[in-house]
Formats: C-alpha cells, sequence, structure tokens
C-alpha cells in the first residue's frame, strides 16, 4: 500500500516484514529513527524479535553473529563511526558465512567530526565480504531489504549483506513508498534455514582458527562465492520483480545511456538529482545518460561495461575518497575500462553533506567532456584552503 | 514542480510543518519529498525543512535556494537567515509575526503576516505556531485544500488525542487569519 514515510519509518516497517528473530544495534545520527521506530515495533508486540541493547556498536555487531549462527535471521544499523567500531566484528561475520543485514545509513567520518551525508563509511569497508547494495530512494531501500535477505541467505551463497541509505537525503526524507503486506513478503521470503548452525543436537564449532593450511581456500571461497551472487542478485531480482511489479534490484539501472555520448557513473540518492539534471541537458539536445552502480559488492563488471559501451566520455562520481589515491567507484571503473579509447574522469563530490545540485552536475557533465580528471574535487571553496593549494 | 522552504528554530516543529503539507498533497494524490536540513544538532539552533512536489515522482535531492513558496516559522530568523533573499519571482509565504516584528516589504513576493504564536497560545495553550501556518499556507498558496491539511493533521496527532482538536481548530484558524 501506498504511504507518505520517513525512509527510517520505511526501513523498519521493511525491517519488521522480514520477521527478524533478534534486533541489535545501538543508536548513532542519522540511523537512530531507524532503531527507534523498531524498538518501538517490539515493545508493542508489533514483532515477534528479541531487541538486545547494548553498549556498544561492537557489541550489537557480536550479538547479531551470534544469534544468526544460532539460526535466527538477525538484524542491526548503524552509520559512520558506528560501523567503524563494528569492523572487526563485520569481517567475522562474513568469514564465518552468516547472512546478516545491516543497513547503513551513510554518514561521514571524521575528523573534523561530521553528521551528514557521504559514503566514505562504507565504501571503507567494501574488503570486508560483504554484500552492498545502495539505495537511490526509499522505495528502492525497501526492496533491496526484502529481497537482500532471500539472496544472502540462500544456502549457494551464505554471504552478509549491506543495504545503503544515504544519511538524512533518504532516512529523514519523507515521500511516497509502495510497502508491501506481511502476506506478500510471507510468500516471497521463505524462513531462515541455514545448512550449518550452533545446535546442541548437533554441535559444531564456527570462526575456528584457519592456519596456513586452510586460510586461504576460506578467502578463495567467500571470492568465488562473489561470482554467484551476480546471476543470484539478477535471479532474485526477476521473482521480486513478478512479485512485487517493480525492477529496483538489479546489478545497475541504465538511465538513457543508450544513444549518449557523456555517461556518469554514481551510487545512491545523487542518481535521481542526475536523472533530472540529464532530462533538461536532453531538452537542450545534449546526449548524457546515467549509469546507476546498486550493486558494488560484488562489483558488477560486465554490467557496467555493458551500460558505458556506447560512451564517449565517463564521469564517474565518488561521495567519497581514498586519500592518498583516488575516488573508489572511479578507481574500479577506470581500470575495467583501461583498454578502451574512452576519456574517463573521476570527481570528488558531497563530502560531508556538501550539497549537490544541478548546477553541480551540468558543471560536472562540462568537465567530463573537456579534460580528462582522476581526482577533480568539485565546488571547493578556495577561500577556506591554505594558498599554496589554490592552483590545483 | 514547486518548492516550499520552512524557516525555523529546531524544536518549533518544522519536521512536522513539512510532514503535514507532504501528507497532504500525497491526499491529493501529489508526489511530495519533504526532508530538514540541520544545522548544529541542537534546540534552538535555526535549521530549515524543505518540501518539493509535483505530479510526477520527486527524484532531485538537492536543498532548495529560490522557493516557489516559503513559511518563517521564527520571526527572529528574518534577517538572521536572510529568509526573503532569494526568491523564485512571485514567490508567496506565510510569516509568523510577533508584537514588535517589522516584516520588510519585497519586491516580487507576496508576503503574509498573522500573530501564528497569540493564535496557538489562545487555543492550544502553547507557542507552536506551526499548525497555524500550515493552515494560512493551504489558503494563501492555492496549492491544497484544507479538508486535506486536515485529514492530514489528524494523521499527525492520532495517537495524541488531547492535542488534535486543538490543532484541528488551530489549522482552521489560520486559514481564516489570511
Amino acid at each position: 500500500m501506498k504511504k507518505f514515510l520517513e525512509g527510517s519509518w520505511a526501513i523498519a516497517e521493511a525491517a519488521k516484514l522480514c520477521r527478524p528473530g533478534v534486533i541489535s544495534a545501538y543508536p548513532i545520527t542519522p540511523q537512530t529513527h531507524i532503531v527507534e521506530h523498531l524498538a518501538q515495533f517490539v515493545a508493542d508486540g508489533e514483532i515477534d524479535a528479541e531487541a538486545i541493547n547494548v553498549e556498544s556498536e561492537q557489541s550489537a555487531a557480536s550479538v547479531v553473529l551470534g544469534s544468526q549462527n544460532a539460526g535466527v535471521r538477525s538484524f542491526s544499523a548503524t552509520s559512520s563511526q558506528g560501523l567503524f567500531l563494528m569492523a572487526e566484528v563485520l569481517f567475522n561475520i562474513a568469514g564465518m558465512r552468516l547472512p546478516i543485514m545491516l543497513v547503513c545509513a551513510n554518514r561521514a567520518i571524521s575528523a573534523p567530526i561530521n553528521i551528514w551525508n557521504d559514503q566514505q563509511d562504507s565504501i571503507s569497508l567494501r574488503d570486508s565480504g560483504w554484500i552492498q547494495l545502495y539505495a537511490e530512494n526509499n522505495q528502492e531501500a525497501v526492496d533491496l531489504m526484502i529481497a537482500g535477505y532471500k539472496i544472502a541467505e540462500d544456502s549457494k551463497i551464505m554471504l552478509p549483506i549491506m543495504v545503503c541509505i544515504d544519511g538524512f537525503i533518504l532516512t529523514h526524507g519523507m515521500e511516497t513508498t509502495d510497502m508491501p503486506s506481511q502476506e506478500e513478503v510471507d510468500k516471497f521470503l521463505p524462513k531462515y534455514n541455514p545448512p550449518f548452525k550452533l545446535d546442541v543436537n548437533n554441535p559444531m564449532s564456527f570462526g575456528l582458527l584457519g592456519d596456513p593450511s586452510v586460510y586461504t581456500e576460506a578467502r578463495f571461497s567467500v571470492q568465488k562465492t562473489f561470482d554467484d551472487v551476480i546471476p543470484m542478485i539478477n535471479k532474485v531480482g526477476k521473482e521480486f520483480q513478478s512479485a512485487f511489479k517493480r525492477d529496483s534490484v538489479r546489478l545497475v539501472e541504465e538511465y538513457k545511456t543508450d544513444d549518449a555520448e557523456v555517461v556518469l557513473v554514481t551510487m545512491g540518492s545523487l542518481c535521481g538529482t542526475i536523472k533530472d539534471a540529464i532530462d533538461a541537458q536532453r531538452a537542450n539536445g545534449k546526449k548524457v545518460g546515467l549509469l546507476k552502480v546498486v550493486a558494488y559488492r560484488p562489483f558488477p563488471k560486465a554490467a557496467i561495461a555493458q551500460g558505458l559501451k556506447s560512451a564517449k566520455f565517463v564521469g564517474i562520481i565518488d561521495k567519497n575518497i581514498s586519500l592518498g589515491s583516488d575516488g573508489a567507484l572511479y578507481t574500479e571503473v577506470k581500470s575495467l575500462l583501461n583498454d578502451s579509447n574512452k576519456q574517463i574522469s573521476g570527481f570528488i563530490a558531497g563530502l560531508g553533506g556538501r550539497d549537490i545540485t544541478i548546477t553541480t552536475i551540468n558543471n560536472i557533465i562540462d568537465l567530463t567532456e573537456k579534460e580528462e580528471n582522476h581526482c577533480k574535487f568539485v565546488d571547493v571553496k578556495k577561500e577556506l584552503l591554505w594558498e599554496e593549494f589554490h592552483a590545483s | 514542480m514547486k518548492e516550499v522552504k520552512i524557516f525555523a528554530r529546531a524544536g518549533q516543529g518544522a519536521i512536522t510543518t513539512a510532514t503535514i503539507l507532504g501528507e497532504a498533497l500525497f491526499y491529493e494524490d501529489k508526489y511530495a519529498y519533504a526532508f530538514p536540513h540541520f544545522g548544529a544538532a541542537r534546540m534552538g539552533a535555526p535549521m530549515n525543512a524543505f518540501i518539493r512536489f509535483d505530479t510526477n515522482p520527486i527524484r532531485l535531492r538537492a536543498k532548495i535556494y529560490q522557493p516557489d513558496f516559503f513559511l518563517v516559522i521564527d520571526p527572529t530568523l528574518i534577517e538572521s537567515e536572510k529568509c526573503f533573499h532569494d526568491l523564485k519571482e512571485g514567490a508567496k509565504g506565510v510569516v509568523a509575526v510577533r508584537e514588535r516584528t517589522q516584516v520588510p516589504t519585497v519586491k516580487g513576493a507576496e508576503i503574509h503576516t498573522l500573530p501564528a504564536e497569540q493564535i496557538a497560545m489562545d487555543i492550544i495553550g502553547k507557542p507552536f505556531a506551526n499548525t497555524v501556518l500550515v493552515g494560512a499556507f493551504a489558503k494563501i498558496s492555492g496549492e491544497l485544500k484544507l479538508d486535506s491539511v486536515l485529514k492530514a493533521v489528524g494523521k499527525r496527532f492520532e495517537s495524541k488525542p488531547a492535542l488534535l482538536q486543538k490543532n484541528l481548530d488551530a489549522v482552521r484558524k489560520g486559514f481564516e487569519s489570511v
């Protein structure tokens, strides 16, 4: 049913619809409303789950590691510094093959301390072995969560999944969202039935020492499984579309790329702003398109190459920076297209909540055509910089 | 597509205002995207809430710089937040005024004033100007039916029956006062 909802409410409602047995999270802006709503659902008896209060994100991650290992579908949510405090446990969760879902309300990283949106937090955890999907709007956030459990929990996959949602822009943004019914979700998402779990009647150990004779194979197996996640996202995406009549569960979205000479590439809510900019540019006869990357882990190389086939100029926008190198998405797209004769540029924008306007996007489109840049910060205020940095 | 900018201090109900307007637009089959922008995350700090709406889904996520409509919940922000410095040509808005508030005349803009805090004091017993302003906004903008706003206020206060009737009265009074 269509409702006018705050993103955090829609996300909490989607988590509820997936019937997790254990929820554990520690509040942090801008994720707070999500756990507030979930705690309320549990207190009101609207959801048959245990909400476990903890003293830190490290503990929240440890709780869901334990509960999921005991065979119970588990859920957590965090942001920024909280995600980093979980980091140690998150790598363990992936290595132990526990398909937990975590919603990351994307927020910048300190210092300077900043509560506003960018994607540095989840991008910094890209090597953790978690599937990462990025939502453009609240509808996609809901859809990716419901489909996400099905992708992650498939017995061939058994990997954790992070659904990344731009903090404030989506978590605190209110918009029309079509919420599925409990019956529809129950029909789509089977009960969690892991091939292995902690069970007193069938004792097993998890997370043991993996010495040099087995460690490589454990890592190799996760890497090989990520190859299977790509067709799994496509398969579950088709099932989702037939059940809910929406195509939001996919590796990438191509927006007007067919004849586009300039194609921008990015992830998350910025894609909406870019679509508006593209429509305006096309009205003036300019052939511009967008390749929206939904799945960042696994990195869908073939789908990205396909989406950029016609492009002469590619502009990749990162709301993150690998300091000392370039933006994360730029680095990977560039390495994918290394043999082509496309002109490929990387832009850093929207850090710490810096607003990205249509003017910013038009400027990026112009620069993408004009010259090659590997790491161009846009909308930089020179007056705040040391004079020696002014020339760049 | 139309854009609304709300000027307030954190704690004065700007987000509630945006929620009610967004919900009311939803009842009229419009797509709305309502969102806040906080400065310092503390009570009393100047902040904005925004609503963008259209007959098609809203995709644009940038803040609103040149609004079609504005609501000023706290008149002490008129100068410091430059509320009227960058309005779209023909912009319309409502301003809650106090006894000594001076509202400038702005060329190309239509500014309506009403003592919304005093009205709220009289009806609700607390100086929350927002529901009064929402009623006034429905009237001057011509974008919303009063009934849709009342229905949205009903939804907003459905868990607080003691406040519901007072806020419905506040909306009606706001609608009549401009």
